[in-house]
């Protein structure tokens, strides 16, 4: 097949585009791509998309391709540009041009209409023949009421099609479609709409911002809509560890997001194994919409009580808590430090035990998921208990392993 | 929900859109080939003019007559989708919207895509910004007016160490942090890009005064840290999509063992220290030395704390 810079699926250049941005040290062997043509024709689509912020470094491996972006020096997100390469037919592309010009006159006209107009008004004037039948203008026209750029009204046993009327005005909107198209979880509608604009206001800029998020618009929004209609779903996952692929139907209930890892993930209830699972979003290849779930208000509940002792997205099926206890010395000027413990505790407590001492605790679901923060206070911390000692152990093992590595034994750390 | 959930759709993507910009200027006139071709390379991707021109000179799509006309009665234009609008009644819902106070005319009865309580930022910081606080959406607005206008602006604000300043600035960008949920303004200072937070500015005044025209923010001062990380705890993929949104190259060494590049701004060092400390041993700064000496220092401190005995005997020596 010819190439295209077109793409029918995304889900291919998904995977591509997030090793070319995650990753970048990959060679053109390392790809999980049917044939080394297969990988060109990505690489290649990729490059005439967003050829600005492609990198190339040649080493004794070959040539590696990788795209990076300082996403706090830019003006848009460009991955959205993948969103907006969809492949189309001749007909595709004809008729939507055709069909919204016919009925741009407030006009509601059955599907037998449109297509006389269409022959006379339009292919009448063309040069090359179009063959073009009724079936499959009535697709389209049935596709576009679906999108809701078209309604539909009965008049007698026909059906009429005309444009949808009420919507906003677009440029009152200028300046926060210039936010939200890149801090909204779905910004790429967002730039959908700048695009309609000619543009938007280049007012703001955006710090720890993941762009990559981009990539699972699709998914996400899939997700939403389920959740908005409170429907179970059949996620296809691939796992990021080993490629495996497995199915699991669940009630989704909310999106998790973390803003200081990048990762985002999918709560929902598992009918099979009876509990609250958290699944990536990065990981979820296909949402498959299922029935309406009677007991999404139940389940909803259920997350009430699960979330309150939860750190990040660790549980455990026994619902065993861990016992947490951090005590931190708080130096002369370094208030900062309890301004720090309010602002991260999540659902843990702060109380001050003296002047220059502070101790922080939680009861959470799996207190070695919180090791990576308590590390951000190395130097600080007088005390760690936890209920699990083990977690005590690795903080302490881990230690003296940064010891070592910065420096030799301990007493060469000055 | 096939229909409304279609956002890979190519009525929102390029071609489409250099299409309608095509014929909306080959309405009153024919274009020529070279016409066509800017507004192709403008709208679409840099492969698109292998494409596009010849798509509608050819007749594949027949939307132009021999001359280069529109056969099209109006000029192309198209509804919002049900998932636009789902979108921007969603966004009537985020308190940050008062910020923008958009019209909501035509998304009456339009259900929002999604809830704000949807979404569970676990890690978001709890102290972000006022945004239902009446002063602070006014100076937000003025901010915003500057920017649009192009003019300086006179500000009084707090510093994080509690004293009083009153600057004349030029206003370059508004900058947003998610982690943070807080907006700084970014000036242009002496040289140099200096932030300061939306939150500590106590009111501000849009002067007479035009930024001079030609006038280009400054860049960025950049650094760069180099780490070495080893593969184990599934460090690799954690480390590489959570500093992701920095400029950065990462090279495979061994077997298991990769180097990394990081570019950051200097300004934010105390916060990149403690998001390389959180990855504990998987990760080793490499270079420049000073942040090599802020972790030793950290480890040093530590080691006093956890074992003032050994403290004890360091500072003895």
């Amino acid at each position: 097949m010819a190439y295209s810079e077109r793409i029918k699926d995304f889900g291919r250049i998904r995977d591509f585009m997030r090793s070319f941005y995650v990753y970048g040290f990959k060679g053109r062997g390392e790809y999980d791509a049917k044939s080394p043509r297969s990988y060109d024709n990505e690489r290649r689509r990729v490059e005439s998309w967003l050829g600005d912020y492609m990198s190339f470094r040649r080493d004794a491996a070959g040539k590696k391709v990788f795209l990076s972006v300082d996403s706090r020096q830019i003006p848009g997100n460009p991955l959205y540009k993948a969103f907006k390469a969809k492949s189309f037919t001749n007909k595709d592309i004809t008729l939507h041009f055709y069909i919204l010009d016919i009925l741009a006159g407030q006009s509601a006209l059955s599907a037998g209409e449109i297509i006389d107009r269409i022959h006379r008004d339009y292919l009448s004037r063309a040069d090359a023949p179009f063959p073009l039948d009724e079936s499959t203008l009535r697709k389209k026209l049935q596709e576009y009421a679906a999108l809701g750029l078209l309604c539909t009204q009965k008049d007698g046993r026909h059906l009429l099609y005309r444009r949808a009327q009420e919507e906003p005005s677009l440029p009152a909107w200028a300046d926060a479609l210039a936010f939200y198209a890149e801090e909204n979880p779905v910004g790429v509608i967002g730039s959908y709409l700048a695009d309609r604009l000619g543009g938007v206001p280049d007012i703001f800029r955006f710090k720890h911002h993941y762009i990559l998020h981009a990539l699972d618009s699709d998914i996400l929004c899939r997700l939403l809509l389920a959740i908005d209609g409170r429907q179970a779903v059949e996620l296809t996952l691939k796992s990021l560890r080993d490629g495996r692929t497995y199915r699991r139907t669940v009630c989704p209930l909310k999106i998790y997001s973390s803003t200081e890892a990048g990762r985002r993930y999918l709560l929902g209830y598992h009918y099979r194994g009876r509990q609250m699972s958290f699944y990536r979003l990065d990981a979820i290849q296909k949402v498959t919409p299922g029935r309406g779930e009677k007991k999404f208000s139940l389940y909803l509940e259920e997350w009430g009580r699960f979330d309150g002792h939860l750190w990040g997205v660790s549980a455990n099926p026994e619902g065993r808590l861990d016992h947490l206890e951090m005590t931190l010395h708080i130096g002369p000027g370094e208030d900062f430090l309890l301004q720090r413990l309010e602002r991260e505790k999540r659902h843990g407590r702060v109380a001050m035990l003296d002047g220059q001492t502070c101790r922080f605790s939680a009861d959470v679901y799996d207190a070695a998921e919180m090791l990576p923060w308590l590390r951000t206070f190395t130097g600080r911390i007088t005390e760690l208990r936890c209920s699990r000692q083990e977690v005590v152990d690795t903080f302490y093992a881990d230690l003296r392993r940064m010891e070592a590595m910065y420096g030799g034994d301990g007493h060469a750390v000055q | 929900m096939e229909g409304t959930a279609m956002l890979f759709s190519e009525i929102y993507g390029s071609y489409y859109n250099a299409v309608a910009a095509i014929l909306t200027e080959a309405a009153a006139g024919g274009l020529t080939r070279r016409e066509i071709t800017r507004i192709v390379e403008e709208k679409a991707f840099a492969e698109s003019v292998l494409t596009i021109p010849a798509a509608l000179e050819k007749g594949e799509w027949p939307l132009l007559d021999k001359e280069g006309k529109s056969l099209l009665r109006h000029p192309p234009t198209r509804p919002l989708t049900t998932l636009e609008k789902r979108w921007l009644k969603a966004l009537l819902l985020d308190p940050r919207i008062a910020l923008f106070s958009p019209d909501p005319g035509g998304l009456e009865g339009v259900e929002p895509l999604y809830r704000p309580d949807t979404f569970v930022c676990f890690d978001q910081y709890a102290d972000g910004d006022p945004y239902t606080d009446e002063g602070y959406i006014q100076r937000f607005r003025r901010i915003l007016e500057a920017l649009r206008q192009k003019r300086m602006l006179r500000i009084r604000y707090r510093s994080r160490a509690g004293r009083l300043y009153a600057a004349d600035c030029i206003p370059c960008r508004l900058e947003y942090s998610a982690k943070d949920d807080k907006f700084r303004l970014l000036t242009a200072g002496k040289g140099k890009m200096e932030a300061v937070n939306l939150s500590r500015i106590l009111s501000c005044e849009m002067l007479e005064t035009r930024v001079p025209a030609g006038f280009h923010p400054p860049g960025r001062r950049e650094k760069e840290l180099v780490l070495l990380l080893q593969e184990e705890r599934n460090a690799l993929e954690r480390v590489l999509l959570h500093f992701s949104h920095l400029e950065k190259e990462t090279r495979r060494i061994a077997h298991g063992l990769y180097e990394i590049k990081l570019r950051y701004d200097p300004g934010d060092e105390a916060e990149l220290l403690i998001r390389v400390l959180s990855f504990g041993p998987v990760l080793e700064v490499q270079s420049p030395p000073e942040f090599i000496g802020l972790i030793k220092e950290r480890l040093s401190r530590q080691r006093s704390l956890s074992f003032p005995g050994a403290a004890q005997t360091e500072n003895g020596k």
